[in-house]
């Protein structure tokens, strides 16, 4: 292994600008003529509009415009979409409701925009927008999603606020294995509704050019050309070869920026209304009001087993809360991120799941940090670890017993695992975790009063995404594919442009080692492009964690082409056949002499073409690839949490984290450990602290960093990381990917560490001091304060 | 509109501002110098850290007509002329301190504090407990922590 090649802990790249202040966030762009965009939100949950008067805000100072919902369907502003189409049991399509960028009749949740003031400043369109006088009729609302079938509805196309009730699996079979069963496992689970914030709240930039009729945004994405796509085809603001998207370095996603948004439509609708750039920064509150939330599912969960501890099917029903309006992947993530995961590491012979989505007057919710395979893993790792206990079994002996041990595995629920060890990654975590000394340890806390648990997740979730016709055979709208361009300059350097987008990731690290190993030229002779739709071609953006084991795929790819072309010119240059060219460490040799030519000078004899005629070969080196992978991917791995409670206060503290990830072929190390560090932090936050909590008049009670508990540094101990490894088969460099992995695994070893040392199950999320202390008042009042 | 000098980064400036304006817009707006950042509108993230006469401070929570005549240091100016990285920055780098990099102007600018309030050699308990003003949603503060206890030995 070379000091930047695969498998190198290479500092990253971007690192010096972000270190130095030079990042170039969708804020730090300015352009000339900029004015800003305020937008005046709905105070209310659900409401009609009666009157919205905007002539006391126009005459504001630096008021440029006043732009409503009503201009906006006038100008036949398109609505925004939900791209994946889930069938009811019935048969009968998702029920979509209309989703306008302005509400012009009724809002349907706090925030919802109803008017955008354009003025020359923030201060001033602040100013202005306070002088917008709505009139509403305030009418009655629903935000609690078991509550949401028996509600007002919402919208006209959803009777009952039903979006869908759909299901996986064979039913009937489920009930013959229960019907069987020795032991059954009931467990009620609500996931936690939580919200993304990435720290760069979301920002959008739009610029007309009245000369070339180009419309440019530039915002906070992580798939800028599926935006575009959206942008044009679907609301209609221009035409997809006159629309222009570009995302530049963007802090932060976890899926809440991969969505697009009302304010992106209207800051491009306006642009070219007043002929200036429109620029909007969300503030921290309109980010909590705004930005798509994550999981928010009702579920009853039920595992049956028979007298020995296998498990002999799993059945699940879920309320799954997609707020106002149907956001972009809403309809996916609780369906076929979600429901195709729960037969986790098990060899579950049967498994049927019931899903019912509806609509709440909350925030619209899709896709979080892991996105239906965190509330997949965290039903499955109670069912068993509570199953276990109520069994009298080892939790681990549980688990062992049921680990699906030969692959290819065809699960009850679509997946067909192509290769893992679960075995290993629990053995392995089991040792760095020191379980066999926990009694021990446990004894020592109770010395010192405290209650010590210990909490296992083996988690499996399915990255890659995705095979296109496969969920296409789903109803996905697009394919999940990904695309690369592998341009070698006259000199020997290469920019290679990336359909996925880094918001973190730190792409631009190791997709240059995965090209500076391959080509055999200097890692910092490698420039990685992403997120320009003028520049790169089409591709597919960055989540479920794809970049991996799809974008680079694609990579590999193209430089099998480029190597091939390469090939070809060498010949010329070494005149020899075609066929006797090698190639390694960056120099074409022709086999079996000591003739052979550096990578740089076959670049230079490809592009001055003075070897070789035109018509025999094209001049030039760049090569494109779309990859389309043959299967998801399949990370897995076990977590082991170890907790102590004050019995006092009720405080949870971690104090010890094992985390044993597959995640096939590992590029950089350094990068996929801080991916599992971010991971798990976000998994622990929802487990200890996080919690989105609407009233039931719809206003959101948690809606700053004052009120919601984010994870800071003191909330979190330092963790072990550690890897086993078997290849994905389904790409060529064996990659399953590691981004969501700590997320998903993380909720179900906390709660089963807090309830292993409660001794009781019903802990909900987020289990906080006043929580757990008082699930220790319930429980045990001898051992309480 | 009052005007406002000060000293940033050790060049006088001095600009037109509304009496509302903060700190963290004269720097980012007036200035250009964008690598301050506002994560939140609470003065809970972090972000916005600057060092106003040596000492740490939010300034999205700071007038830029409460600096009048003050030293402010940010982000950009922290590494040498000749671009040599300061100690802290080295160490953001060398132990993978950062990955979207929003929080980390923030991150540095707070680090230096902790490290001028309680020394070089920082234990984990410590720099956990004072970096409770500052919000990292991607790293789970593992190698923040690291990237701290590194940089303030490297500064000693």
């Amino acid at each position: 292994m070379s000091a930047t090649g695969i498998g190198a802990a290479v500092r990253r790249k971007e690192d010096i600008r972000f270190i130095t202040g030079n990042g170039q966030y969708t804020d730090d762009v300015v352009r000339p003529g900029e004015t800003r965009a305020v937008f005046v939100r709905s105070p209310h949950a659900r409401a009609k509009i009666k009157k919205v008067d905007v002539s006391a805000a126009k005459a504001m100072p630096g008021v440029i415009d006043v732009l409503t919902g009503a201009q906006l369907a006038s100008d036949q502003i398109g609505s925004l979409i939900c791209g994946w189409m889930i069938h009811s049991k019935d048969g009968s399509p998702m029920k979509m409701s209309p989703h306008p960028a302005i509400a012009a009749e009724t809002v349907n949740h706090v925030g919802d925009a109803v008017a955008v003031v354009i003025a020359e400043s923030q201060a001033l369109g602040r100013d202005a927008a306070e002088k917008v006088v709505v009139d509403y009729e305030v009418l009655e609302a629903v935000t609690d999603p078991a509550k949401a079938k028996s509600g007002p509805q919402i919208h006209e196309v959803a009777p009952n606020n039903t979006i869908y009730e759909w299901s996986l699996g064979d039913q009937k079979a489920v009930e013959g294995a229960f019907a069987q069963a020795k032991h059954v496992t009931t467990l009620n689970i609500v996931n936690n509704r939580l919200v993304p914030n990435a720290i760069e709240p979301r920002v959008a930039l739009a610029e007309y050019d009245a000369g070339t009729d180009h419309l440019t945004l530039w915002n906070t994405s992580q798939n800028p050309h599926l935006a575009r796509l959206v942008i044009a085809a679907f609301v209609g603001i221009a035409p997809e070869h006159r629309l222009r998207v570009i995302a530049p370095d963007v802090g932060g996603g976890f899926g809440s920026k991969i969505f697009i948004y009302p304010e992106e439509v209207v800051c491009l609708w306006a642009a070219r209304k007043v002929r200036r750039p429109v620029k909007w920064t969300a503030d921290r509150s309109e980010s909590f009001l705004t930005d798509a939330h994550g999981r928010d599912h009702v579920t009853k969960a039920e595992l049956a087993l028979d007298e020995n501890g296998k498990i002999l099917a799993l059945r699940a029903h879920t309320i799954a809360n997609l707020g106002a309006y149907m956001s972009t992947f809403s309809s996916s993530v609780p369906t076929y991120l979600y429901a195709t995961l729960l037969s986790g590491q098990y060899d579950i012979p049967q498994i049927y799941c019931e899903v019912d989505a509806v609509y709440t007057n909350t925030a619209p919710v899709d896709a979080y940090r892991g996105a239906g395979r965190p509330e997949a893993a965290f039903v499955v790792e109670r069912l068993v670890e509570v199953a276990a206990r109520e069994m009298g079994l080892d939790p681990a002996d549980l688990r062992k017993r049921n680990f699906i041990k030969s692959f290819p595995h065809q699960t009850p629920v679509i997946m067909a695992y192509d290769t893992g060890d679960f075995g290993a990654s629990l053995k392995k975590a089991m040792e760095i975790a020191d379980v066999k000394g926990f009694n021990k340890r446990k004894r020592e806390a109770a010395r010192n009063g405290k209650l010590r648990g210990l909490g296992y997740s083996a988690y499996i979730e399915a990255c890659g995404i995705a095979p296109s016709q496969a969920v296409g055979s789903l109803g996905a709208g697009v394919g999940l594919w990904e695309s690369a361009e592998v341009r070698v300059n006259p000199t020997g350097s290469v920019e290679v442009l990336t359909g996925t987008h880094a918001h973190g990731q730190g792409h631009e690290t190791t997709f240059a080692q995965l090209v500076s190993e391959r080509l055999g030229i200097p890692f910092e002779n490698v420039s990685i492009v992403h997120g320009d739709t003028d520049i790169v071609q089409f591709g597919m953006g960055t989540y479920g964690s794809r970049s991996g084991a799809v974008g680079m795929s694609a990579i590999v790819k193209a430089l099998d082409k480029i190597e091939e072309k390469a090939k070809k010119v060498a010949a010329y240059m070494l005149e020899a056949a075609e066929g006797d060219i090698e190639f390694k460490d960056g120099q074409f040799t022709v086999a079996g002499t000591d003739k052979s030519a550096a990578f740089g000078d076959v670049a230079l004899n490809a592009y001055i073409a003075h070897k070789f005629s035109g018509q025999e070969l094209e001049p030039g080196l760049k090569e494109t690839s779309f990859y389309d992978p043959t299967n998801f991917t399949f990370p897995a791995g076990c977590h082991i949490c170890e907790i102590e409670i004050d019995v006092e206060t009720g405080k949870t503290e971690i104090v010890n984290w094992t985390a044993v990830d597959d995640f096939g072929t590992i590029i950089n190390p350094m990068i996929v450990e801080g991916q599992v560090h971010g991971g798990i932090a976000q998994g622990v936050g929802q487990a200890l602290l996080e919690g989105a909590v609407y009233d039931s008049g719809g206003q959101l009670v948690t809606g700053s960093f004052m009120d919601y508990a984010m994870p800071h540094a003191h909330d979190l101990p330092s963790f072990k990381v550690d890897t086993t490894e078997t290849k994905a088969p389904s790409n060529p460099l064996g990659i399953k990917g590691c981004g969501e992995a700590g997320a998903i695994a993380s909720p179900a070893a906390v709660i089963n560490a807090i309830t292993d040392a409660l001794g009781i199950e019903d802990v909900p999320m987020p289990a906080t001091p006043n929580t757990v202390w008082s699930a220790l008042q319930r429980a045990k009042p001898s051992q309480a304060a | 509109m009052p005007k406002v000098s000060m000293t940033v980064n050790g060049k006088p400036v001095s600009g037109d501002v509304e009496a509302r304006t903060l700190l963290v817009q004269f720097l980012r707006e007036n200035l250009r110098l964008t690598g301050t950042h506002v994560g939140c509108d609470t003065s809970q993230c972090g972000a916005c850290v600057v060092h106003v006469d040596g000492v740490a401070a939010k300034s999205c929570t700071t007038l830029a007509l409460q600096c009048e005549g003050a030293n402010i240091t940010t982000i950009e100016g922290l590494a040498k002329e000749d671009g040599t990285l300061h100690p802290m920055q080295e160490a953001f780098r060398e132990n993978h301190g950062l990955q979207c990099g929003y929080c980390t102007p923030g991150m540095i600018m707070a680090a230096l504090d902790i490290v001028r309030r309680n020394g070089n050699d920082l234990d984990e308990h410590t720099i956990r407990e004072q970096l409770d003003g500052n919000i990292c949603r991607c790293t789970g503060y593992h190698n923040i922590v690291k990237a701290i206890a590194a940089g303030a030995k490297a500064m000693a």
